[in-house]
C-alpha cells in the first residue's frame, strides 16, 4: 500500500483538519476554560472572579462534599458488582447455547440498551414509586390477603403485617432504587465484554483440567476464572466509569438523600450558578474517570501481549 | 463432574448446561424486557394508575398527537439530529481516512482527542459546553445543541469507520490503478462504496446518539430549543399524565423497530 503511504501533506490536512478545528475548539478549548475557571471565585451576581486559587479544590475536602464522593463510589461499586454476578453468569448462559441462536440472544441483551435512557428509568419509575406497581400490589392484594387469612386463622402477628401491609413500602428515592436503575441502564455493558472472552475460551482446556481431576470448582477458579478475566475487567470499568458521572438516574429514581456527584455538578451550575467550584467538581470528576480508562487500555494491552 | 455426552460440540463446561444457568438467563431477560412491556402495557389503560386495570384506551396516544408542543419538540430533535449526523459523518470519514491512510507526527495528538469526547462523562462535557457558550457569549438554541451533539458524534462516525477501514483490502484499490483509474476514479468508484457500510452504520449511529442525547442537550439549550428527551423530561418531572406512558411507548418501539432493521440490513450485507 506504498503509494497511499505517500506524504501528501495537503490532501492530509484537508481531511483532517475540519475535525481537528471542531474538536480544538469546541471540546479541547472548553476543556481548557473548564480547567482555569476552576481557580477562580465565583464573584458577585454568579460571575467568575479570575483568581489564581486552589479555594474550590480545598472546598472539595468539605466532609459533605467527601460523603458525596463516597456515596458515588459506593454506589458505582455496587452497581458494578451486582452487574457483575447477573452479567458473568449470562455471558456463559449465551455461550452455551446452540451457535445459531447466540447472535439473537446477543441482540436481544442490547435491544432494551438502545432504547432512550430516560425512557428505561421512567419505566422503573412507575414500578418502583409510592403509587407504583410493586406498591399497588403490596398496599392492595397483598393487604386483602393478610386481612382475609387474619379473619379465618387469628393468629398473633397478622396485626403486624396489616400494618406494615396499610403502608407503601420505600422504594423510590433510595440508594437501592438508584443501583437498581443503574444495574438496569448498564447490564449489557457487562455482558458482552464477558461473553467475548468466554467465547474465545478454549474448552479443550477445561477438559484438560477435568482429565487432572480437577472437580468443577477447581477448574473454574484455575482455567476458567483467569482465562476471563480480561472480560471481567473491560465489563466492570465499562460499567464503573458511566455510574460515577450518572446523573438522570439518581435525578430520577433517587431523592435528595441520594445525591451523587453528578447531581451536585448539576446544582453547581443550574442552581446556585458557582462556575469555579462546579468546574473543580467536574474536573475531579473527569480526572477519576481518565485513570480508569487508562487502566483499562493499560491493562487491555498486557491482555494483548499475554495471548498474543 | 461433568462429561459430554459424544456428539455435543465442545463447550465451556465447568458452568456447563445446568439448569441453574438457563434459570439465570431466563429471569435476567425477564428483568431486562419486563419493565418495558408494562410501561407499554399500561399506555393503553384507562386509569391514570400503573397497576390497576380499568380497559384499554387510546386517548393517551390521542392526546398526544394532540399536543402541539410535543410536536414541536420532535421537529427539533429530528433537525438537531440529521444535522449534527450528518456533519459529523462528513467529518468523521474524513478524518478516519486520514488517521488510516498517513503517518504522521500529531497522529497520536489527533488519536487522543478523537476519543476523549467518548470516555469524558457527559456531565463533564455539558458543563464544558455550556461556560464555552456563555464565555464566548454565544446565545443558546438549537444551533449550540447541534455544535455540541457534532463534537461528541465525530469520535463515534471515525471509530465505526476507521473499523472498516482495518479490513479494507488496499489491493483493490491497486487493482484499479493497474486498470488506469485516476485517483478520484479509484476513490469514487471502488474505495468509498466499500467505506459505505462503515458511514451508513457510523451515520445511523450518530443520529440515535443524538436523539437520544439528554444531559449535553439539557445544558446547552436555549430557551424554545426543546428537543424531545427534554420534553420527556420536564413531563416526567411535572407528575403524572399518561401521555408520557404513550410517548414513552411509541420511542421505544421505535427504536426497537430501527435496531432490529439495521441489525438485519447488516446481517444481510455480510452474507
Amino acid at each position: 500500500m506504498a503509494f497511499h503511504l505517500r506524504r501528501d501533506t495537503a490532501r492530509l490536512l484537508a481531511l483532517i483538519s475540519p475535525s481537528l478545528t471542531w474538536l480544538v475548539v469546541f471540546f479541547l478549548l472548553p476543556l481548557l476554560i473548564v480547567f482555569a475557571i476552576s481557580f477562580g471565585q465565583r464573584g458577585p451576581y454568579g460571575g467568575i472572579r479570575w483568581d489564581l486559587t486552589l479555594a474550590n479544590y480545598a472546598r472539595l475536602l468539605d466532609p459533605l462534599y467527601l460523603r458525596i464522593f463516597a456515596r458515588t463510589l459506593a454506589i458505582s461499586l455496587a452497581t458494578t458488582g451486582i452487574s457483575l454476578l447477573i452479567g458473568y453468569p449470562m455471558a456463559f448462559f449465551i455461550a452455551t447455547r446452540p451457535r445459531r441462536w447466540r447472535n439473537g440472544l446477543l441482540i436481544l441483551l442490547t435491544i432494551p440498551f438502545w432504547t432512550n435512557f430516560l425512557v428505561r428509568t421512567y419505566a422503573w419509575l412507575l414500578i418502583l414509586r409510592d403509587n407504583g406497581l410493586i406498591n399497588l400490589f403490596w398496599t392492595g392484594a397483598v393487604h386483602t390477603t393478610i386481612q382475609q387469612l387474619a379473619a379465618w386463622f387469628p393468629l398473633p402477628w397478622w396485626d403486624e403485617l396489616l400494618r406494615a401491609t396499610a403502608e407503601p413500602l420505600r422504594l423510590f428515592g433510595t440508594d437501592g432504587a438508584v443501583i437498581l436503575g443503574l444495574v438496569y441502564g448498564w447490564l449489557p455493558d457487562m455482558v458482552l465484554p464477558c461473553y467475548a472472552a468466554v467465547e474465545r475460551l478454549d474448552p479443550r482446556l477445561v477438559e484438560a483440567a477435568q482429565d487432572l481431576y480437577a472437580n468443577r470448582v477447581r477448574a473454574f477458579w484455575r482455567v476458567v476464572f483467569p482465562l476471563t478475566r480480561s472480560g471481567i475487567i473491560v465489563g466492570s470499568i465499562l460499567v464503573f466509569v458511566p455510574c460515577v458521572g450518572a446523573y438522570v438516574t439518581p435525578d430520577l429514581l433517587g431523592g435528595a438523600r441520594t445525591m451523587m456527584i453528578g447531581n451536585v455538578i448539576y446544582s453547581q451550575f443550574m442552581m446556585v450558578r458557582d462556575y469555579p467550584f462546579g468546574s473543580a467538581l467536574s474536573f475531579v470528576l473527569m480526572a477519576l474517570m481518565l485513570m480508569g480508562t487508562m487502566i483499562y487500555f493499560r491493562l487491555g494491552a498486557e491482555e494483548e501481549r499475554r495471548l498474543a | 463432574m461433568s462429561r459430554r455426552s459424544p456428539g455435543t460440540p465442545p463447550s465451556v463446561q465447568p458452568l456447563g448446561r445446568s439448569r441453574w444457568l438457563t434459570v439465570h438467563g431466563v429471569m435476567t431477560y425477564l428483568f431486562l424486557y419486563l419493565p418495558i412491556v408494562i410501561l407499554v402495557i399500561f399506555s393503553f389503560n384507562v386509569s391514570r394508575y400503573v397497576g390497576v386495570w380499568r380497559g384499554f384506551t387510546l386517548q393517551w396516544y390521542r392526546a398526544l398527537f394532540a399536543n402541539e408542543a410535543i410536536g414541536a419538540a420532535l421537529r427539533n430533535s429530528l433537525i438537531v439530529a440529521a444535522a449534527s449526523a450528518f456533519i459529523a459523518t462528513v467529518l468523521g470519514t474524513m478524518v478516519a481516512i486520514g488517521l488510516e491512510r498517513y503517518r504522521f507526527r500529531l497522529r497520536a495528538f489527533v488519536d487522543a482527542l478523537l476519543y476523549l469526547p467518548i470516555i469524558i462523562p457527559d456531565i463533564a462535557m455539558a458543563v464544558m459546553l455550556l461556560l464555552f457558550f456563555v464565555l464566548s457569549r454565544i446565545s443558546l438554541g438549537l444551533w449550540t445543541i447541534i455544535i455540541a451533539h457534532v463534537a461528541f458524534n465525530i469520535s463515534y462516525v471515525a471509530l465505526v469507520v476507521r473499523a472498516r477501514l482495518a479490513y479494507f483490502d488496499v489491493s483493490l484499490e491497486e487493482a484499479a490503478q493497474d486498470l488506469y483509474a485516476d485517483e478520484w476514479q479509484t476513490f469514487r468508484r471502488v474505495t468509498l462504496p466499500l467505506l459505505m457500510p462503515g458511514i451508513i452504520g457510523g451515520a445511523l449511529l450518530a443520529f440515535t446518539l443524538s436523539l437520544d442525547d439528554f444531559v449535553i442537550t439539557f445544558f446547552v439549550a436555549g430557551p424554545g430549543a426543546t428537543t424531545l428527551p427534554l420534553r420527556v423530561y420536564s413531563m416526567i418531572k411535572l407528575g403524572v399524565t399518561p401521555e408520557i406512558n404513550a410517548l414513552s411507548a411509541l420511542m421505544l418501539v421505535i427504536s426497537i423497530v430501527l435496531v432490529l432493521a439495521s441489525t438485519l440490513l447488516a446481517e444481510r450485507r455480510v452474507g
